[in-house]
């Protein structure tokens, strides 16, 4: 793992009119980390993961993802970094080839770069049998490891993964998890939203956002020191509770 | 019971807080009758006409302010020549020209008999269809009353020509009609489910983080659909040359330039749809409903505009669809070329310019 910082947000803040769903969060990324951006559903992460992607202009703060700004350089942001929504988002009437060179195609792949990554993809994901299918046809966990090779299908600096892993069984998970991992390895940094709180153990480093801030940042085993939890679910209860006194 | 109350409460609550189900159960049927009652009606309403008197008598001054009293008719000018007739009907306006003949007064004394010729723009039979018998009850009550004042049994008669559709085909409506509503159905309502679509699979985000831009996303997304709406286009003309034998008089080349510009018209109101449906059932409904009744019921398809009281044809100003059936009825039946059209071209264009504005405005805002 180097030590450069991909990822580098200072008092990040997003109002929507007078609610403040981002509120001035500072956090850096390292190069090749996976980084676990955790919290409530409505505690901000998807608003905040938006203006780091540049589909949202942040109302105050700074921020620069693969060294470009948010605010000047969305366009350059957009080509070095993948994206993989909550929402699974291949086209069900297409096959898998057809979504892959598609989605070459818009990041610019040239026909032998999509050739030659479609071979690579087989192999690595034994995908013969399925290859020439419509997607609508498969299971949710194969469109998900689909959608996440999709994502990295440009070798961007960083993958952007917004609860990548929603509505699927724990053992899809964690095959899901490795594919995670195997990327990390190969140098790309990992920016993964999740409320999944196991699922948090798994990321190098990871903040928990409560209403709007940032509450608490670090390794999970510190934190989970930090708070005397036994799990990183405890340590979110009592920081969801300490903002919330009801 | 009461729980059955609170669960009645709720849904009022749900349909109460949704404007647009609120709209579509008030504003619906209020205005379908008002439409209905209205627009859909044959009778005339101060219908502009021109008259070409050769004989300018005492009769037929008569009879022209009866013309210009009744309540059907407008007078707009006078013509000197019948090598004139066929311009203003190329000019739309007027609906009809009253042909009176050489010395008309002299003829009815002296021969009990003299004939007026109405000719209509029968590009639209339906009102041409009226006109002719507006006119005709004129003309009746006109001879009971010189019959009762004067004894004896003279007669004016009427002759009627329907210009351009002397066959009063309708079909020569109904295909500028049904072209206009393909284009539109095609163009706007697809469009705009296809990027609907996009957003409710999620896919439409992944777009935008994508390096395309957002105009190379919606450029993507439309030309398809040009591409089909021109084919349509191609086979609506064919049709109606080979199958119902309507001529196209006019520039081949002019008439598909402009359906291209209303083609691109329709696209614009289907992007501007899609920004602000966010599911393809919405889009839909707003496109069938807000598109398809207005382009049947006012855009001069089926109803002539001339008839419907002023709020409603002020109203069919704003539709699209009515101008370009202007257009294509001009085109096809009467031959013009686009120094008679360029108005209406002019206001199509207009209308694109503004769907993409807002489109892009309302995009903008998204994005802030």
């Amino acid at each position: 793992m180097s030590e450069e910082n991909v990822i580098k947000v200072v008092e990040l803040t997003k109002k929507f009119g007078a609610f403040l769903a981002v509120d001035a969060i500072s956090f850096e990324v390292k190069a090749g980390e996976i980084f676990g951006f955790l919290g409530a559903n409505g505690a901000g992460k998807t608003t905040a993961m938006k203006m780091l992607i540049g589909i949202s202009k942040p109302s105050s703060g700074e921020a620069s993802v693969a060294g470009f700004d948010v605010y000047t350089q969305t366009e350059l942001i957009k080509k070095n970094i993948g994206y993989m929504s909550q929402k699974f988002a291949l086209y069900d009437d297409l096959t898998v080839r057809e979504n892959i060179t598609f989605f070459g195609g818009i990041y610019g792949l040239s026909r032998s770069t999509i050739k030659e990554k479609i071979k690579v993809l087989v192999a690595d994901l034994k995908l013969e049998n399925i290859i020439d299918q419509l997607v609508g046809a498969l299971p949710l966990g194969w469109k998900q490891k689909l959608s996440f090779s999709v994502s990295l299908l440009h070798d961007p600096k960083i993958v952007f993964l917004d609860e990548p892993t929603g509505g699927v069984d724990p053992i899809t998970r964690r095959q899901f998890w490795e594919m995670i991992y195997h990327a990390a390895d190969k140098g790309t940094t990992i920016f993964v939203t999740t409320h999944y709180m196991d699922e948090a153990e798994y990321c190098d480093r990871v903040s928990i956002m409560v209403n709007g801030k940032i509450e608490a940042m670090d390794r999970p085993k510190r934190l989970k020191e930090q708070y005397e939890a036994s799990n990183l679910n405890e340590v979110f209860l009592q920081l969801a509770r300490n903002s919330n006194p009801e | 019971m009461k729980r059955f109350i609170g669960f009645v409460r709720k849904e009022f609550y749900h349909i109460y807080r949704d404007k647009r189900s609120l709209f579509i159960l008030f504003g619906m049927p209020i205005a379908q009758i008002l439409l209905f009652g209205f627009a859909i009606t044959n009778e005339i309403n101060k219908v502009e006409i021109a008259i070409l008197d050769h004989a300018k008598d005492a009769t037929t001054i008569e009879i022209i302010h009866k013309m210009a009293s009744s309540k059907y008719f407008s007078i707009n000018r006078y013509l000197d020549a019948e090598s004139q007739v066929e311009g203003v009907f190329k000019q739309g306006k007027i609906k009809a020209v009253i042909n009176f003949e050489k010395d008309f007064g002299e003829k009815l004394i002296k021969e009990g008999q003299s004939t007026i010729q109405v000719i209509a723009d029968a590009t639209d039979p339906n009102t041409a269809n009226s006109i002719t018998n507006y006119i005709q009850a004129i003309i009746q009550q006109y001879n009971q009353s010189i019959n009762n004042n004067q004894a004896g049994s003279s007669q004016v008669f009427m002759q009627t020509h329907m210009a351009f559709n002397p066959e009063i085909k309708s079909v020569f409506m109904f295909v500028p009609g049904v072209m206009t509503i393909i284009l539109m159905l095609v163009s706007a309502m697809m469009t705009s489910i296809s990027i609907t679509r996009e957003k409710e699979l999620g896919t439409m985000e992944i777009l935008l983080v994508s390096p395309l831009k957002p105009f190379q996303v919606v450029l993507g997304k439309v030309v398809p659909y040009i591409l089909l709406s021109i084919i349509n286009a191609i086979i609506i003309v064919l049709l109606s040359i080979f199958i119902f034998k309507m001529p196209v008089q006019g520039s081949l080349i002019l008439l598909g330039l402009e359906s291209v510009l209303f083609i691109i018209t329709s696209l614009s109101l289907g992007i501007l749809i899609s920004t602000i449906a966010e599911t393809q059932q919405t889009a839909m409904m707003i496109s069938l409903m807000g598109l398809m009744l207005p382009v049947i019921l006012l855009s001069g398809f089926i109803f002539p505009i001339s008839s419907m009281p002023l709020p409603l044809q002020l109203i069919s100003n704003t539709i699209p669809a009515k101008w370009f059936i202007i257009i294509i009825k001009g085109i096809m039946l009467k031959g013009v070329g686009i120094a008679f059209i360029w108005k209406e071209t002019a206001i199509l264009i207009g209308m694109t310019l503004f769907f993409m504005g807002v489109s892009i405005y309302k995009y903008k805002i998204r994005l802030e």
